[in-house]
């Protein structure tokens, strides 16, 4: 079975729920940018929640079913269409032999996640089928997808059946305006008073520049100690010796324009870090378009935790709904 | 700044969290070597009994952090975990690390590194130089062949892997009186060629991929450093050639060469000479010329 790429979208990408162990030489996790909605999708259609499928942004793929499939799309907001016919988010649907399955445009959200009962059949690349860009590793030979791509399906299991839906109270709200939850820390001794203040009461807003490795925000000027800058750090007050970055953490060069870290995160750098998202918030992230107004609200490590346990439980129901 | 810096104490680290799933630990604000070891010493213990529930160890120049599932090992164990590895490494002065000295050759002044520099001169500090020339005149060295001779002479230290796969980052093996010092460009250019040789503040670089960059340039090795693919001989076990700790010598070659080794590696032949040798931390403080001296007897010897 196989899909032909008829078009391939703004930047499509295969990505299942990424790969571990290799961020010590600069190889990132990858993998769904938003975790919950691309788990939802893959047990919609009875595959495991690591099962490959397509992330697709702003502007969905076109693309021609060579056999009949059972389908999936979560995520962002947006218009699944069969041969030009609506289908249901959410919702587990058919694909007739020989059907297109195409997209309207997206209303909320950034990103949404399209899973095929028996999941995408790609080489595994260091434990993953993730597309990593930067690296040209993993996915479909480490890029976006092409006009002309044919993608291999794997087998289906049982449980692919079309009409499966998540419930309305499991599907993530979709805002313009959202609260970011973050635990300060690693470099925010280098901000002034001033500037930690203005971090966390500014309403910072999405720019263009929001991609897998990272989401930068526009809105103030934080203000940093001047110091004598230690050896190896570069002259700028926002300079550190290159050290490790976290995967979410919120990086400002120059003391203007924040940066959050996601799942293609470039590993190590310059730039001080002052903060990070928690991990129950870095889907929130993924579905911010540009414009989003974001404010970043500080917790404490224990409420993060709190706030993981609160995701897990939702996972959890997740696929006990869909189980 | 003295020679001292690079042989004596580091204080005691400063651990932060990066949220719930990254615990970050910084040895010193500076780069030294103390620092760095003393990281690489915990970093090694880690590995040794590494617990269930760690996903990422990754070492980086004065720090390194520990990426975790906190699920599996709660964040307070795992900090008293690193807090007691730390006083066990103490300032880790008889730290041995077990690793291999590479030798990457390297085509000084380049074409294709010259082309690139050229097309970003405004983004540059001195526009009417190139990054040799003005990498030269400010560490106080007569031309570009004096500069390139200092450059090439003494081992280097990949004291981080990352930024992008692959990207070893790389500390002069040197008194620090006498590492080279380069600011990075003014604003980043948008382009390097791959395998580019790059120096920036205090460290060297080489580009494992082509992409966005501010390090100066100084030349272009012909031999991949990775691989995603896996198709030559040294990548069979793994994309990424260097591993945090390796050590590195550049050797300069002329175009005939580069052009064969270039050849060699679009024939899926070739692979970078490395040795496997044991770096005393101690024995190099006191007196780091003659040890770097045996460092390279230990890359010759066939």
């Amino acid at each position: 079975m196989s899909i032909e790429v008829v078009k391939p979208g703004l930047s499509t990408t295969v990505q299942d729920r990424g790969r571990e162990g290799y961020y010590h030489v600069g190889v990132p996790p990858s993998g769904a940018l938003d975790q919950f909605s691309s788990t939802a999708a893959n047990l919609l259609v009875g595959n495991d929640a690591d099962a490959a499928g397509l992330e697709c942004t702003f502007l969905g793929p076109e693309l021609r079913f060579a056999e009949a499939a059972v389908v999936a799309v979560c995520g962002a907001d947006i218009e699944p269409r069969v041969d030009g016919e609506a289908q249901a988010a959410w919702t587990s649907f058919e694909v007739p032999e020989g059907a297109t399955l195409g997209f309207g445009h997206v209303r909320a959200g950034a990103r949404a996640y399209i899973a095929v009962a028996g999941g995408l059949d790609l080489p595994v690349a260091l434990g993953s089928r993730s597309t990593y860009l930067l690296g040209g590793l993993g996915g479909l030979a480490g890029r976006a997808l092409k006009a002309g791509d044919e993608l291999l399906v794997g087998t289906a299991v049982g449980g692919a059946e079309a009409g499966r839906s998540v419930p309305d109270p499991l599907r993530p709200a979709l805002a313009k305006e959202l609260e970011v939850r973050v635990v300060m820390g690693l470099y925010d001794h280098l901000l002034t008073d001033e500037g930690r203040r203005t971090f966390l009461d500014t309403t910072w807003t999405l720019t263009p520049v929001a991609d897998r490795v990272g989401f930068r925000y526009r809105g103030a000027q934080l203000a940093m100690l001047e110091r004598e800058q230690p050896f190896g750090a570069g002259s700028d007050p926002s300079n550190i010796v290159d050290a490790p970055y976290p995967i979410g953490s919120i990086q400002v060069p120059g003391g203007v324009e924040p940066i959050v870290l996601h799942r293609d995160a470039v590993s190590g750098g310059g730039y001080a870090m002052i903060a990070t998202v928690i991990s129950a918030d870095m889907d929130t992230v993924a579905q911010s378009a540009p414009g989003a107004q974001t404010r970043f609200v500080s917790v404490e490590l224990d409420a993060a935790m709190a706030a993981r346990h609160e995701r897990n439980d939702r996972l959890h129901r997740l696929a006990t709904e869909l189980g | 700044m003295s020679a001292a810096s690079e042989t004596g104490t580091v204080g005691r680290a400063r651990y932060s969290w990066g949220a719930d799933e990254h615990l970050f630990v910084e040895m010193s604000e500076e780069m030294s070597l103390p620092a760095y070891f003393k990281a690489m010493a915990i970093v090694t213990a880690l590995r040794d009994r590494r617990p269930d529930g760690v996903l990422d160890i990754c070492p980086a120049n004065a720090a390194y952090q520990v990426r975790f599932d906190p699920d599996v090992l709660a964040p307070a164990d795992l900090e008293g975990l690193l807090r007691g590895l730390e006083a066990e490494v103490g300032d880790a002065h008889d730290f041995k690390l077990e690793t291999r000295i590479v030798e990457i050759p390297v085509l000084y002044d380049d074409p294709w590194t010259n082309e690139t520099l050229m097309k970003f001169r405004d983004r540059h500090q001195d526009p009417n130089a190139t990054d040799l020339e003005y990498a030269a005149r400010i560490n106080g060295f007569a031309d570009k062949a004096a500069f390139i001779e200092a450059h090439a002479a003494s081992p280097w230290m990949a004291s981080m892997v990352g930024f992008v796969a692959g990207l070893p980052f790389l500390y002069q093996l040197v008194p620090r009186e006498r590492q080279l010092e380069v600011p990075k460009y003014v604003r980043p250019r948008t382009d390097t060629p791959k395998q580019t040789i790059g120096h920036g503040g205090c460290f060297g670089c080489i580009y494992s991929v082509r992409g966005a960059g501010g390090y100066q340039m100084f030349g272009i090795t012909p031999s991949p450093i990775y691989d995603p693919r896996q198709e030559l001989p040294d990548f069979e076990d793994f994309v990424c050639f260097f591993e945090p700790g390796d050590i590195v010598k550049f050797e300069p070659i002329d175009r005939d060469r580069y052009d064969e080794l270039l050849a060699d590696a679009e024939a899926g032949r070739g692979s970078i000479r490395r040795r496997a040798v044991t770096f005393d931390f101690e024995a190099f403080s006191a007196d780091s010329d003659a040890y770097n001296a045996r460092l390279l007897e230990v890359l010759r010897v066939d």
